[in-house]
């Protein structure tokens, strides 16, 4: 959803003292019932919990002793964080521009005459749909591994190796981010979408006026699919930071070699659910938020200079 | 798509010169085949990983490694019949546990979703502007900051190793990406509709089955098949909640397959993930239709 739906979503839900409506507080409470229940102890507690959590030690068997700043102290001077940060980071700065370059390539390409245009779009979205299962992981390791596919393929052109790319801890994260842009299906989705919205009419004008393809390109298309394209940057920058399991399975839970594929989620696993040390991943998990609410709000910021809106 | 390469475009302006025609023809046949050409390689090539391990998986197992091709001289299965029970278990009861969990998710976000989706749509009620606000911005949270919580819930709760952590959540509405999916439906739907037949006397519970309900299920039909990727492909709360063989979902049986597995048997590991993915391919080819407009109108994954 965008940022114009979200606010006219919520002045509409606003406007709840219409002068017409009894209000329907019964009735509301027994369709809203589960999520109440849910909100509150599914989501809300634990909010709060691992709120509370963060300054303190807890490890699942001893009660929670306040820490006050200790666990964030830590932060300051734990190494595997500093590197699971700086893996993140370029995962999503290189894998989040990558993916959206490739979809907006496609479905440029995929112009609404073109025959076959519907087979073309399932064809490339079935990635995204399988990329981010453990089986297309379990894939990946056997791809990229030491006498996978890309190695077998090197050897017909005459480059023989034996080199693991996923055990090599500069490549290791190279496969990771391909596979991240080889689900660039959803977005093509959504760019096709956004491609219809762009009446013909201001092309037909273009055309008349003589503008060539790509001065239309640069002048109509490009500009009135910024909204999209932010929409999407977004969407896949706030997913990406949560990005587990392809790194969890081709590291084989380590995060290696060498933690070059220790993300930060994978880490924040490791410290709660394989070293309990649940205090410092309850403040692991408050510094994820904070990261990506800084990303999205940078996006928000940046987007004042090249996001066009129609008004 | 409204935006016109030169090729349509020419093709839509009436041409006025017959004779120029011809040679513009040529030109623009060329220029398509191009770029059927750039888009059948861009398919193949996205695309050959998951031919390569289809393949693969039909390979005698000494065979898989070093072949790049995707061409199979013979017709090997045994691959499917190690991998099948290599694991200690057949590896029906993985795919029985992640069925269960599947069909238990899809039920509550169906059941609690459109509920809820229906009471922020349609009813007036106290505090509806910060519960819808918290709906909300529950969709942006990161699962990460509830999971330990919520892992000491289920834990005290003594149901840790079931799916019940699994499944509850679902009932309870959690995911409210669908709620707001729901909401944006009903909305489109005529509120004559309701007037009406709450001039006949109808009371919400009527509205909500009788009318409302069986107008959306194009909205039903996008949560049901997301919610079904989604929960099918789920590897972090299954890891964290299901440490049993006896539990184990599809993602975490193969998962095990490269704790337990030597690099000489990669065939079954093969088979199985194939196995792993077929679902998913089925259930893209029958709701390919609720699946693009999903992701097209809200951008779900």
């Amino acid at each position: 959803m965008s940022v114009a739906e979200l606010q006219r979503l919520t002045r509409r839900s606003g406007r709840v003292r219409t002068p017409q409506a009894t209000p329907d507080n019964k009735a509301a409470l027994a369709f809203l019932g589960p999520w109440v229940l849910g909100a509150l102890v599914l989501t809300l507690g634990p909010i709060l919990a691992s709120l509370y959590l963060a300054f303190t030690d807890y490890n699942l068997l001893q009660n929670a002793n306040w820490v006050g700043l200790a666990n964030f102290e830590r932060m300051l001077t734990d190494t595997r964080l500093h590197q699971s940060l700086v893996v993140t980071f370029t995962y999503v700065l290189v894998g989040v521009p990558g993916q959206l370059a490739v979809a907006l390539g496609l479905a440029l390409l995929l112009d609404r005459g073109l025959r076959g245009r519907a087979l073309y779009r399932s064809a490339f979205y079935l990635p995204s749909l399988l990329g981010a299962s453990v089986a297309i992981a379990v894939l990946w390791r056997l791809v990229f591994g030491g006498t996978g596919l890309v190695n077998a393929m090197l050897g017909l052109v005459g480059i023989h190796t034996t080199t693991s790319w996923i055990g090599s801890p500069d490549t290791a994260l190279g496969t990771i981010i391909l596979l991240h842009i080889w689900t660039f299906g959803s977005p093509m989705v959504i760019f096709l979408a956004g491609l219809r919205q762009i009446p013909v009419e201001l092309y037909e004008a273009a055309a008349t006026d003589g503008a060539g393809p790509w001065r239309r390109f640069l002048a109509i298309t490009l500009p009135l699919l910024t909204p999209i394209i932010f929409f999407n940057l977004v969407l896949a920058t706030i997913n990406s930071f949560s990005s587990f399991t392809q790194a969890f399975i081709v590291s084989g839970g380590t995060g290696g070699p060498s933690d070059s594929l220790l993300f930060y989620t994978l880490y924040l696993y490791q410290e709660g659910f394989s070293s309990f040390r649940m205090g410092y991943a309850s403040a692991l998990a408050w510094l994820l938020v904070l990261i990506i609410g800084v990303f999205t709000a940078i996006n928000f910021w940046l987007s004042k200079y090249w996001v066009h809106y129609e008004n | 798509m409204r935006y016109r390469s030169a090729a349509t475009a020419g093709t839509s302006s009436p041409s006025a010169t017959p004779g120029r025609a011809d040679g513009r023809q040529v030109r623009l046949t060329l220029r398509r085949a191009g770029k059927h050409a750039l888009l059948i390689l861009g398919v193949v090539t996205t695309l050959y990983p998951v031919l390569w391990m289809l393949v693969s998986s039909l390979r005698p197992d000494g065979q898989i490694f070093g072949n790049p091709s995707l061409l199979l001289t013979t017709f090997h299965t045994e691959n499917y019949a190690y991998g099948w029970t290599a694991l200690g278990r057949p590896f029906s009861v993985y795919l029985f546990n992640s069925a269960l969990v599947v069909i238990g998710s899809i039920i509550g976000n169906l059941v609690s979703c459109s509920m809820a989706a229906y009471a922020f749509a349609r009813l007036r009620f106290r505090f509806q502007r910060p519960a819808f606000a918290y709906m909300l911005v529950s969709i942006m949270l990161p699962v990460h900051v509830v999971i330990v919580p919520q892992y000491i819930l289920w834990a005290q709760a003594g149901l840790v190793n079931s799916f019940w952590p699994l499944i509850v959540p679902k009932l309870l509405a959690t995911d409210a990406f669908f709620i707001f999916l729901m909401i944006q439906f009903i909305r489109g739907l005529p509120k004559e509709l309701d007037e009406a037949a709450r001039i006949d006397g109808a009371g919400h519970a009527r509205i909500f089955f009788q009318i409302i309900l069986p107008l959306m299920k194009p909205a039903l039909a996008t949560t049901a098949i997301f919610t079904f990727i989604w929960t099918w492909n789920d590897f972090f709360s299954q890891l964290i909640y299901l440490t049993d063989p006896e539990q184990y979902t599809v993602p975490i049986a193969l998962r095990s397959f490269i704790d337990a597995q030597s690099s000489s048997s990669f065939g079954g590991m093969f088979a199985m993930s194939v196995v792993a993915i077929v679902p998913l391919v089925l259930a893209f080819a029958l709701g390919q239709k609720y699946l693009v407009q999903g992701i097209a109108t809200t951008g779900l994954k």
